[in-house]
């Protein structure tokens, strides 16, 4: 019995350094942040930062940015990837793996290195936009806009998507829509009262993941624009590591600001979902 | 399925499927053909082709310097992953069972905190004092390890369910193999292909990270991804060399972690 409880102590105590580097690089930090964005260089310990930032239309230009970038390149990459991965799922085997493969392996194509390859692509001078341009479909287009970040944002939220829903489809059973056929019902209804609903915790999971994958998202926008567009972890990291006017406390209440929407948007999946079964009972 | 292929609606999905393919495709294949062009601009096909970008990349002492670097922060921060959640993860599922929950919450962490957030707290807390280590790879090797961790643990969870710890453990024991004997000769055999997978995968994904790089370290320690955007301002030939360089290497780590993992399902 004593060397039983020997056992366990030794046991717990390799718990030890495991417990203090996720607390040095990740607890600490948070933290930091989560009390400092409470104290205003002038006002002292208050609210004084939030309300700060709900009052200046640069602050919430960012948030807006953020929202928006985040919600139409989570929409457009859902879409791409709900349709391949539908289609992945009904090509031959060999066809399926290698997309699959290389979806993978594109999830990793992201940040900087997509940046520069759409600045090449997409760019002023870029050949797709030079190629458009002659062929007369297109006036102008601007990558550094917040189409052009919509898009690149896009990009790299398929991989991702598909990734997440490609398993989903497992859920859907090629003779359920057999017996639907059986009984009558066309493809449209098929999907609104059997498809879509089995779907919708799938979809509903990978955009939530999408979004937050947007919103955070930092590398890729930072090296299209030189940090000159303005979103949230743009102005978060130019206040800590900027050349100009420092303010980490700020900083840490516009990323308490970026963390509560992250929050927002999981509390309201988790809402959704919980209505979702209800309904498809 | 084969009997749909070559009706109108294999068609449609066949169709569909190239199109995401090409869609995946076209930047990597516009960077690589810019990567080898000798010059491209204003013209919708380049002029002619070169390797004299790729010369001028892998002799360039800075570049490898940055590989090396990178490889460096990401190799360590791996070693110090295994070193602390194979253990956590032995001890959590054979002694305390309970935890396992507290660990699955626990891990969601470095995935709701982006980066940016914790490098706010991060500069502040280690940029002076008994723990100055802003600036160093000292701070990138445990930031990575916070990024890796939820892949990681997740992963050997995975393994550790399907080869039946605790009887592994029963069977060691009852042929006289301590605790520790145990785990190390019977349980971490068993888990080295799961675990090579994971590293792979984690690897991949760490060698772009670029948040933690460009705000904690930037230049007092190149690694690839910050030296890649500081020559933003160099020829796109060039950069386009570097970021297919970057991207052919990744490639290999994941076809290497797939085979494995067709290997291990086998």
């Amino acid at each position: 019995m004593n060397a039983m409880t020997r056992g366990k102590w030794l046991a717990a105590l390799c718990l030890v350094p495991f417990a203090i580097f996720l607390i040095v690089f990740q607890i600490a930090p948070l933290l930091w942040v989560l009390v400092n964005s409470l104290e205003s260089e002038e006002f002292g310990w208050g609210l004084a930062n939030f309300s700060k930032i709900f009052s200046s239309k640069f602050y919430l230009q960012a948030i807006q940015h953020s929202l928006e970038i985040s919600f139409w390149s989570s929409v457009f990459g859902i879409i791409i990837a709900v349709l391949g991965s539908y289609s992945l799922r009904r090509v031959d085997s060999k066809l399926r793996n290698f997309v699959n493969a290389f979806a993978n392996m594109t999830s990793n194509f992201a940040g900087v290195p997509l940046a520069f390859a759409f600045i090449i692509l997409l760019g002023f001078n870029g050949s797709i936009t030079l190629m458009l341009k002659q062929a007369g479909i297109i006036e102008d287009f601007n990558l550094y806009s917040k189409t052009g970040l919509i898009i690149l944002y896009t990009y790299f939220q398929i991989p991702l998507g598909v990734l997440l829903l490609y398993p989903a489809f497992d859920a859907l059973r090629e003779d359920w829509r057999e017996s639907a056929a059986l009984l009558g019902a066309n493809g449209w209804q098929f999907w609104r009262h059997i498809g879509l609903p089995v779907l919708t915790p799938a979809l509903l999971g990978t955009f939530v993941i999408l979004l937050a994958n947007a919103l955070g998202a930092y590398a890729t926008v930072y090296a299209l624009t030189t940090g000159n567009f303005n979103v949230l972890p743009i102005r978060i990291a130019a206040m800590v590591s900027g050349d100009i006017s420092l303010d980490p406390n700020m900083a840490s209440a516009l990323a308490v600001v970026l963390v509560a929407l992250m929050t927002l948007v999981t509390v309201v999946h988790q809402l959704l979902l919980k209505r979702s079964y209800h309904v498809s009972r | 399925m084969s009997r749909a292929e070559s009706s109108p609606v294999g068609l449609y999905h066949r169709a569909v499927v190239y199109l995401l393919f090409a869609i995946l495709l076209l930047p990597l294949a516009g960077t690589l053909i810019y990567s080898i062009a000798s010059s491209w601009s204003a013209t919708v096909l380049p002029a002619g082709f070169t390797f004299k970008w790729y010369v001028q990349l892998w002799s360039d002492p800075r570049f490898l310097s940055a590989f090396g670097q990178s490889l460096i922060v990401c190799v360590g921060a791996l070693v110090l992953s295994v070193v602390l959640i194979l253990p956590l993860l032995f001890v959590v599922h054979y002694h305390f069972p309970k935890l396992d929950a507290l660990m699955n919450i626990l891990i969601l962490l470095p995935f709701a905190v982006p980066p940016v957030v914790s490098s706010v707290g991060l500069l502040q807390l280690y940029g002076s004092g008994p723990l100055a280590m802003v600036g160093t790879p000292w701070i990138l090797i445990g930031c990575y390890f916070t990024v890796a961790l939820p892949f990681m643990y997740r992963a050997i969870t995975n393994n550790l369910q399907a080869i039946n710890l605790r009887d592994l453990m029963d069977a060691a024991q009852l042929l006289g193999a301590s605790t520790f004997q145990a785990a190390l000769l019977v349980v971490l055999p068993n888990l080295r292909k799961g675990l090579m997978v994971a590293l792979l995968l984690s690897f991949s994904f760490l060698f772009g990270e670029f948040v933690f790089a460009n705000i904690l370290v930037g230049t007092r320690y190149d690694t690839l991804q910050v030296y890649l955007n500081n020559m933003r301002n160099s020829s796109g030939h060039f950069t386009s060399a570097l970021v297919i360089s970057y991207f052919f290497f990744v490639l290999v780590l994941t076809w290497a972690a797939n085979i494995l993992n067709k290997d291990k399902s086998q």
